[in-house]
């Protein structure tokens, strides 16, 4: 990919970005443990957000992997899930907040200048208040990286290490999107161990009816003809 | 005395495809009634002070480590405030992880065809309206009654209900809640036994 835009997010950091359709999103995780839990939304209307309940029911699955494409409340492929080294991203446990990250230990800027830890729930607020957003415009994320394995009981067992140095995960937006990434530890994560992960923007390879987000459900692809479809 | 031994404060049917919002106060108990049996209950639950503390299914999902609902479930907001618990569940499993039926989705999942059906969402928005909740304010939901099971491959599907004629779900409001609820009108899947049919709404509230 030839980057048109890279910046290392640091552990425990929140980042946003305003991603061009058909520009590509790579994310690497820097280190073990990587999480990024990541808000999505239509950067024309941001009222059009990332759903993850329809997105996991529309195309049957309770993880993330490739070729999933991720939708928005109206039904819109946001973004296409255009390659990973891993096959499941959790998207069933939300990010993390300050109760998760008070477990760890008293912390603060004063105490500990840059280091201090704070939560994803903080980190994507800092983002979002950036662009006049807030609160009401938290929604279900998806933790790139992260895995919690789901039982037929319907336990939730998280994963600790899931994602190594080098892993990566690709991301074709669809239309214009507000991108908005917190690599806080996943809330369910036992140590306070956050890691590093690298975003780069490039071009993406224009793609037709035999795209693999296309083919692989009737879903799928009726939410890329709505992307492609977002302006009359 | 039981809940059901004294007058209801609150008893009304909430017909096939309509929906209700209202105050349930802290220490209330208020029943849903799966009158006919597989009817899919879309409900939200907002703190009563700050609509913006309002319920979070996946935070409810991951503090209590499993993905469905029932006896006993904690019902969380995003700020991880008790909003309810549920006291009474002769069902046995709701769903939390499968949102509620837009009329946009159902384009994406059962094509063009269904863009001019009722859905949950028109019925959310509608009546969020009357409270001050918007598009913005609507989160993901729990499905009551409803039946998604998830399998350790990483599957999600939707599946006939668990649900029966009579049976109900109780849940005790831990401080001042507005309930939003969609009694589903869908028709493209077996969320709604393919014939969507009323709810009874019962709500007794402390002296």
């Amino acid at each position: 990919m030839s980057t048109l835009l890279a910046h290392d997010i640091p552990g425990g950091a929140a980042w946003s970005v305003l991603l061009r359709a058909g520009r590509a999103l790579r994310l690497t995780a820097l280190d073990v443990g990587a999480n990024a839990s990541t808000l999505i939304f239509a950067a024309h209307d941001r009222v059009d957000r990332l759903n993850v309940p329809d997105t996991l029911k529309a195309q049957m699955s309770a993880r993330i992997r490739p070729p999933m494409v991720l939708m928005s409340d109206r039904g819109v492929g946001l973004c296409s899930v255009t390659g990973s080294s891993l096959d499941w991203h959790d998207a069933v446990c939300g990010h993390s907040l300050d109760a998760h990250v008070a477990a760890f230990g008293p912390s603060s800027y004063g105490r500990d200048r840059n280091e201090w830890r704070r939560s994803a729930r903080s980190g994507f607020l800092s983002e979002l208040r950036k662009h006049g957003l807030g609160e009401t415009d938290l929604h279900g994320c998806v933790n790139f990286f992260s895995r919690v394995a789901t039982h037929d009981d319907g336990s939730l067992t998280f994963v600790p290490g899931h994602a190594s140095g080098g892993d990566w995960v690709e991301l074709r937006a669809e239309i214009d999107l507000l991108v908005i990434i917190s690599t806080a530890p996943h809330p369910l994560a036992r140590e306070w161990a956050p890691s590093p992960v690298r975003a780069e923007v490039g071009p993406s390879t224009p793609y037709g009816a035999d795209d693999p987000s296309m083919t692989f459900r009737d879903e799928s692809a009726r939410a890329l003809l709505a992307a492609q479809a977002v302006f009359a | 005395m039981t809940a059901t031994a004294v007058q209801a404060a609150l008893d009304v049917t909430v017909e096939a495809g309509d929906g209700f919002v209202g105050v349930v106060p802290a220490g209330g108990a208020f029943r849903i009634v799966d009158v006919a049996g597989n009817q899919a209950a879309d409900t939200l639950l907002f703190d009563a002070a700050d609509v913006t503390n309002r319920y979070s299914a996946l935070d409810t999902i991951r503090e209590q480590g499993s993905v469905y609902l029932t006896n006993g479930s904690r019902l969380l907001s995003s700020n991880l405030d008790l909003l309810a618990t549920i006291t009474e569940d002769t069902c046995g499993r709701h769903d939390t992880l499968g949102g509620a039926c837009a009329q946009e989705s159902n384009v994406v999942r059962y094509g063009l065809s269904t863009r001019h059906q009722h859905a949950c969402r028109e019925t959310f928005l509608r009546f969020g309206a009357q409270v001050g909740i918007d598009a913005r304010g609507l989160t993901h939901n729990i499905n009551f009654f409803m039946n998604v099971p998830l399998t350790a491959a990483g599957a999600l599907t939707f599946e006939d209900g668990v649900s029966a004629p009579g049976k109900y779900v109780q849940f005790e409001a831990a401080r001042d809640v507005i309930v939003l609820i969609s009694n589903c009108p869908q028709l493209n899947n077996p969320c709604n036994g393919w014939d969507p049919t009323p709810l009874r709404l019962l709500g007794w509230w402390p002296a």
